[in-house]
């Protein structure tokens, strides 16, 4: 079967080193930052504007990728909501000895509550560990998306995406 | 019969219908907008994501924020909206017939605007048929605007951006998707888009097709195989699925029986949904005085229609005399640069080159109109 | 099954119920909805039968194009329950086939 986000709806490992959103290994090691895991040109800018540091870059031609820049970037995570294709999480190398944290947009009910333990999914929403909820946030800015966070074992830094959907009532 | 005359009459009160009646009736025009349904907004209301484009093309809000909004802006803007009326007849000299809660009405318009939409493509197979097969379009408004969800488990047929966009808010509304079906070699629509169906966990079957759904009296099951080079399926590759619903999000059409009506020469498209009006860059068809906008110029998405609307507006506008050459030379420029930025990069090359032939093809009419003329 | 509670969408509270009698069996329906997704929510998706081969049809395009959810509406048959509201009291059958046009009172 064919990698990559044409044929599978998941940037291959090729894709995302070539990604300008995606910031540098030193970047992520240093804390909280955005990753933006946007690898086809389509006309959309919202999270350029909405980085009041000036974080993110597309320029003039709104079908360029995203670039973070990760010097500016501060971890706030205003721009996880603002991406309407869901592309954008943050994640924080540095929140523990032992654990990292993702935080992601979340667009489902029910919302978990802080401190639920729940299941961590990679991009193909495969279970790889469990999470501890860190933070729901649910900013009018947001327009309606939850932006979750959760605290994972760190060698999953780089795989966890989300979190598995919990069951209605 | 009851007579109705206007500057500028628009069919449809959709994304492109409203916009050109925003820009008619705010450059003075007298607008009149029909539309059959009992609501206006079109297909608006049912977009409840973020949409793509830039801060110009309201990106990041809500599809049926951006309806809200725009409705605002035309009831402010002076156009009357006649809705529960049905556009039954076009002539080319612009009059038509209208009836509406059952009274018939003659409506006569120095200029008109079609910007009656797109209607799901049907693809058939063995129990296509059967009750619980519908149109993706159609359960996103089941459960978006008239808030029933059309099945618990689901599978859609193709993975455009309706078909994964559509699965998304299904599985936000409560419902199950058990898999997307697509049969081409890769995806459809943008990545994004799929990225959000795979990390909840739904599978995307490119290479696929529906063999069958079986079932008595409803939807029971589903059952799909893989495809080879050829489109045939690969015997053995068979899977099956307990599902009670099952979308096809397999393209739309141009719903263009009016603009046949009036006379209007066409253009055959396949990726823009088929037959599709020519037209100039004011959305002029062929008829002169008759204008086109959104879908039923072709397949592509709210923002580009509600673009097209904007430009037969202000053309009808400029045209009746409400506004200056330059004026609307300046607002055209304005919005031919938002088109063109809506149809660059990877998927909007396709549209990009659609539009341009469409364009030149018209060009190409009107020339040979005028050779004939010189004869 | 109605979608009360929603991620994105206000909750669906306050809506104003009324009855439409199906084959002559009360349903409960929502003020102003269509009659279509007022039967999908009781659970009934067979709207009508074909003519020759009397098939089972029901909702396909919900925006009154495809004529597969026709029914016979206070008597009227032939109509596209999908763009036709319901209204308080109104009687909807399925159609068997093509159903004759009453004469009207």
């Amino acid at each position: 079967m064919k990698e990559g986000v044409m044929y599978t709806g998941i940037p291959s490992r090729e894709e995302l080193a070539a990604c300008p959103g995606v910031p540098s290994k030193e970047r992520m090691a240093e804390g909280r930052v955005a990753v933006i895991e946007c690898v086809q040109e389509i006309p959309c800018n919202p999270c350029e504007s909405s980085c009041r540091f000036g974080a993110i870059t597309i320029g003039e031609q709104i079908t360029d990728l995203p670039t973070l820049h990760g010097e500016k970037c501060t971890g706030c995570g205003m721009c996880v909501a603002s991406c309407p294709g869901l592309a954008i999480t943050i994640v924080d190398k540095t929140y523990s000895d032992t654990e990292a944290v993702i935080e992601f947009p979340f667009e489902y009910l029910p919302l978990p509550q802080k401190g639920d333990i729940v299941d961590a999914v990679n991009r193909a929403g495969e279970t790889v560990c469990r999470g501890t909820v860190t933070s729901v946030k649910k900013l009018p800015a947001f327009a309606g998306t939850a932006v979750i966070g959760i605290a994972v074992p760190k060698e999953f830094a780089d795989e966890v995406r989300s979190m598995k959907r919990l069951k209605r009532a | 019969m009851k007579k109705i005359v206007t500057d500028v009459a628009i069919i449809g009160a959709g994304s492109a219908g409203l916009s050109a009646a925003y820009q008619a009736a705010t450059a003075g025009a007298d607008v009149l907008v029909i539309d059959e349904n009992s609501r206006p907004g079109g297909q608006l209301f049912k977009q409840i994501h973020k949409f793509f484009g830039s801060k110009a093309h309201q990106a990041g809000t809500r599809g049926y924020v951006i309806g809200e909004q725009l409705l605002e802006k035309v009831e402010k803007s002076g156009a009357t909206v006649m809705l529960d009326s049905l556009v039954y007849g076009l002539l080319p000299d612009k009059s038509m017939g209208v009836i509406s809660n059952g009274v018939n009405y003659s409506v006569k318009a120095k200029k008109i605007i079609i910007a009656s939409g797109a209607k799901e493509n049907y693809m058939a197979f063995p129990g296509s048929t059967l009750p619980g097969v519908m149109g993706a379009g159609a359960a996103q408004t089941m459960v978006n605007v008239n808030r029933v969800l059309p099945g618990e488990r689901i599978l859609m047929v193709g993975s455009g951006n309706v078909g994964l966009i559509v699965s998304y808010q299904l599985m936000q509304a409560g419902a199950e998707v058990v898999g997307i079906v697509e049969g081409a070699p890769k995806i459809g629509g943008y990545g994004v888009h799929a990225g959000k169906i795979r990390r909840a966990g739904v599978p995307i079957y490119v290479g696929h097709t529906i063999k069958r759904v079986y079932g008595r009296e409803e939807v029971e099951g589903v059952e799909i195989a893989a495809l080879d080079e050829k489109w045939n399926m690969i015997p053995g590759t068979e899977k099956q699925f307990d599902v009670d619903t099952v979308c096809l999000a397999v393209g739309l059409n141009p719903m263009t029986e009016l603009v046949w009506m009036a006379g209007c020469k066409f253009d055959f498209i396949p990726s823009f949904g088929g037959h599709v009006p020519l037209h100039d860059e004011n959305m002029e068809t062929t008829v002169p005085g008759v204008y086109v906008a959104g879908d039923v110029t072709g397949v592509e998405e709210a923002s580009s229609a509600m673009e097209e609307g904007n430009m037969a507006g202000v053309a009808a506008a400029e045209a009746l005399g409400y506004i200056s050459h330059e004026e609307a030379a300046e607002k055209k420029a304005e919005i031919r640069a938002r088109l063109d930025t809506l149809r660059s990069g990877f998927f909007g090359a396709g549209r990009k080159a659609n539009k341009e032939k469409q364009l030149a093809d018209m060009q190409a009419y009107k020339d040979g109109m005028e050779k004939g003329a010189a004869c | 099954m109605r979608v009360i509670e929603h991620p994105i969408l206000d909750e669906l509270k306050d809506s104003k119920t009324v009855t439409l009698y199906y084959n002559g069996q009360p349903i409960e329906a929502l003020e102003g909805e269509p009659i279509a997704s007022a039967l999908m929510n009781a659970g009934i998706r067979v709207f009508r039968t074909t003519a020759k081969r009397h098939e089972p049809r029901g909702i396909f395009c919900a925006i009154g194009r495809c004529t597969d959810c026709m029914m016979i509406v206070d008597g009227i048959p032939n109509t596209r329950t999908c763009v036709t509201k319901v209204k308080d009291g109104m009687r909807v059958e399925k159609q068997e086939g093509l159903a004759s046009l009453k004469p009207q009172e």
